[in-house]
């Protein structure tokens, strides 16, 4: 009835070949950003940012990039943690000025970073990272490389741990992000404002789904696709393997290490490498990109929300209204998360994307079946 | 004797006794994907939920005991009786044949023909499945788990007295030695020429390697795929069960048993997947290997606790020069 492309000429290339070519989706995607960027700053307590906006936007960002290397490049990871603890140490190391001892002489001392930029080379360090951990993949494939990177998760765990170069030979063993401001604007330390906050995490976002978006359907997001269908048949018709392997986990990386730079300096402030980036966090990620759907932009969203919203509303439910123990209604979170991927498997293994493919080609022939 | 040296033959036999445990667990591993294709991530679960109910029978806990209380705002804990061990570990084998069953019957008939990576995430929803379940039925708290024969016949725990005294009259050094690994060796050599034994030569294990092998030709000679699986996931249940009584005595029942899946993993990536003696080879080097690298390399100069991580590393290595594990079948790709 309303949701379809009658009417909706396009009438050059640009018009044909945009993001958005149905007029509906391009208002709806118009509004959801109004209402993102001009609304919620307005509205936003320190409640609704700590516990739902800013762990959905950053774990969007990690569910975005995994998704870029396990939906569309085909390459399964199990390092997801171990890389944005890369992101998080490295966006430290440059916040508080990087420091190149050489034989027990300081040699020389980097400027400290402004937050921005800090963020940023925690992706590109991270992407360096990645591609040095994606270099077997070139001759280890499925699950053999899914083990295999399980070794980039646990070294790279371990070396945060035992390196105290990364933490600045603090006393704890912790990093703790100190106060640093945008504009003037406090972005991080524990005096911040949630609307700040927010609005940064909102911006990396924003860009990182957009990278995402375009990479994917142009000619890098093909030869991935290529690769993960079927490998050496896209060798055979023209598609470098290493190039589109190693891009793929260079991208990936770059936004999952944004994520963890993010997640460490503007969500948690303070952050302990085992118990923030261990493996249970490279699992969660790639539930959210099972849940919300493989090799889709719009699933690592849906699945970054499913998995952030649903544990919080087990908890009002379970603790707050039916007053049970919290470690019951943990324990139930596992049963139903572990459950709910079983059944998504099973009823759809393309996650919610595809539902909500499912429905929208449902709205379009609404009220007619066919 | 060289003391140094003396020292690293003893670490080199701990590593071996570890090693034997590791194999346990990736036994359990490379029956299921043998038989099903099915790479089961929930195996170190499995051992963890094995070990929980063995230890909960026991004691006589209620299950689902925290649940029960928190719904009705009753007070159970325990039906007040105990349970002889060899009673216990015969009710956990039916718990757990009965989980085998539901797992067929519930999620994996309903995933037949689907792309193996599903297949292993399916797994892994069931992994967080089962760990949510065990801790709702026991209690999440650490558990100390006693197999006991009869009355102060327990497992053994500590070193071995009687070793170390010899070898120290023999040879001036005195080796340390878990009794528990001494045991648990025992138990894994018993429980590998069991299994092998029962694929070779029983109606059932015929029947489970020609699943193995090609399930529609398995099929049309009158195999039941559902029963064999269902077979599997039982024989995978109590391999689980015995690497839980061995890992649990050794270091209490608790949340981290269930992570030596993960070791077991670089295990089957050296020995591949497909292959029995291979798990138990891959054990051993993963074994042996990370005790001497911890012990020659790792503590003096790394800073110690490289356990870690050096399996993965180790394995990763290997699969760079050898990428189908070293007895796993030759991957032959065509387009």
């Amino acid at each position: 009835m309303f949701y379809r492309e009658a009417g909706d000429f396009s009438t050059t290339y640009a018009d044909d070949q945009q993001t958005f070519p149905i007029k509906f989706d391009r208002y709806r995607y118009y509004v959801v950003l109004f209402i993102a960027i001009v609304v919620i700053p307005f509205v936003i307590n320190d409640y609704w940012a700590n516990s739902l906006l800013l762990p959905f936007l950053i774990y969007a960002i990690a569910a975005l990039g995994l998704n870029i290397l396990v939906g569309y490049c085909g390459q399964v990871s199990l390092g997801t943690g171990g890389f944005m603890a890369v992101g998080a140490y490295s966006c430290y190391k440059f916040m508080t000025g990087v420091d190149i001892w050489w034989s027990g002489e300081l040699l020389f001392r980097l400027p400290e970073f402004n937050i921005f930029f800090s963020v940023i080379m925690g992706g590109v360090m991270t992407a360096l990272v990645g591609v040095l951990f994606g270099l077997p993949s070139l001759r280890i494939k499925g699950f053999y490389l899914a083990v295999a990177t399980l070794a980039a998760q646990f070294f790279l765990v371990w070396l945060f741990n035992r390196v105290a170069w990364f933490y600045n030979y603090s006393a704890s063993g912790q990093i703790n992000a100190p106060e640093r401001d945008m504009l003037g604007v406090l972005i991080t330390g524990p005096s911040t404002e949630p609307w700040a906050t927010y609005l940064f995490c909102l911006f990396f976002t924003i860009v990182c789904a957009v990278i995402a978006r375009n990479m994917t359907r142009g000619a890098s997001g093909r030869k991935w696709m290529a690769i993960r269908d079927m490998d050496i048949a896209a060798e055979i018709i023209g598609v470098n393997p290493l190039r589109a392997k190693l891009t793929a986990f260079a991208v990936s990386s770059f936004f999952v290490g944004i994520s963890g730079a993010l997640f460490f300096s503007v969500y948690l402030g303070a952050v302990e490498v085992g118990e923030a980036f261990g493996i249970q966090k490279s699992f969660l990620v790639l539930f959210m990109i099972i849940i919300g759907g493989l090799g889709s932009i719009f699933g690592s969203f849906a699945g970054a929300a499913f998995l952030v919203v649903l544990p919080v509303a087990l908890k009002v439910v379970g603790v707050d209204w039916l007053g049970w123990p919290t470690d019951i209604v943990a324990h139930l979170n596992l049963v139903i998360v572990g459950g709910l991927i079983v059944i998504f498997l099973i009823a759809e293994p393309h996650g919610i994307a595809q539902l909500w493919r499912v429905a929208k080609e449902k709205l379009r022939l609404w009220p007619f079946p066919h | 004797m060289n003391e140094q040296l003396a020292f690293t033959i003893e670490v080199f036999a701990n590593g071996l006794m570890a090693g034997v445990l590791y194999a346990l667990v990736a036994l359990g591993f490379v029956l299921i994907y043998k038989a099903s294709g099915i790479f089961n991530y929930a195996q170190g679960v499995m051992a963890l939920f094995a070990a929980m109910t063995l230890v909960g029978i026991q004691n006589g806990q209620v299950p689902f005991a925290h649940l029960i209380n928190a719904i009705f705002g009753t007070e159970v804990h325990h039906f007040g009786w105990s349970v002889h061990s060899f009673a216990a570990i015969l009710l956990t084998v039916v718990v757990m044949i009965a989980l085998a069953w539901a797992v067929q019957q519930f999620v994996f008939k309903h995933l037949v023909g689907q792309e193996p990576i599903i297949l292993f995430m399916a797994t892994i929803g069931l992994a967080y499945f089962l760990e949510g379940v065990a801790d709702l039925m026991w209690g999440s708290e650490l558990k100390a788990l006693n197999v006991c024969a009869s009355e102060g016949n327990c497992l053994p725990q500590g070193m071995n007295v009687w070793l170390e005294g010899t070898t120290y009259e023999a040879l001036g050094y005195g080796f340390f030695i878990d009794n528990l690994d001494i045991v648990a060796s025992i138990v894994a050599a018993i429980l590998v020429i069991g299994l092998v034994i029962f694929a070779q030569y029983t109606k059932q294990g015929r029947a489970m390697r020609a699943v193995a092998d090609d399930h529609q030709a398995a099929l049309s000679v009158g195999v039941s795929l559902n029963f064999i699986w269902v077979l599997v996931w039982s024989l995978a249940g109590f391999v689980a069960l015995v690497a839980g009584i061995m890992w649990g005595a050794k270091s209490g029942v608790q949340f981290s048993l269930s992570l030596i899946a993960l070791k077991a993993l670089p295990v089957l990536m050296l020995g591949g997947f497909t292959s029995i003696p291979g798990a138990i080879v891959g054990g051993l080097i993963i074994g042996v290997g990370e005790k001497l690298f911890e012990f020659l390399i790792g503590a003096p100069y790394l800073g110690g606790a490289t356990e870690n991580w050096f399996a993965y590393m180790l394995a990763l290595l290997f699969l760079v020069f050898r990428p189908q594990g070293l007895f796993g079948e030759k991957i032959i790709e065509r387009v």
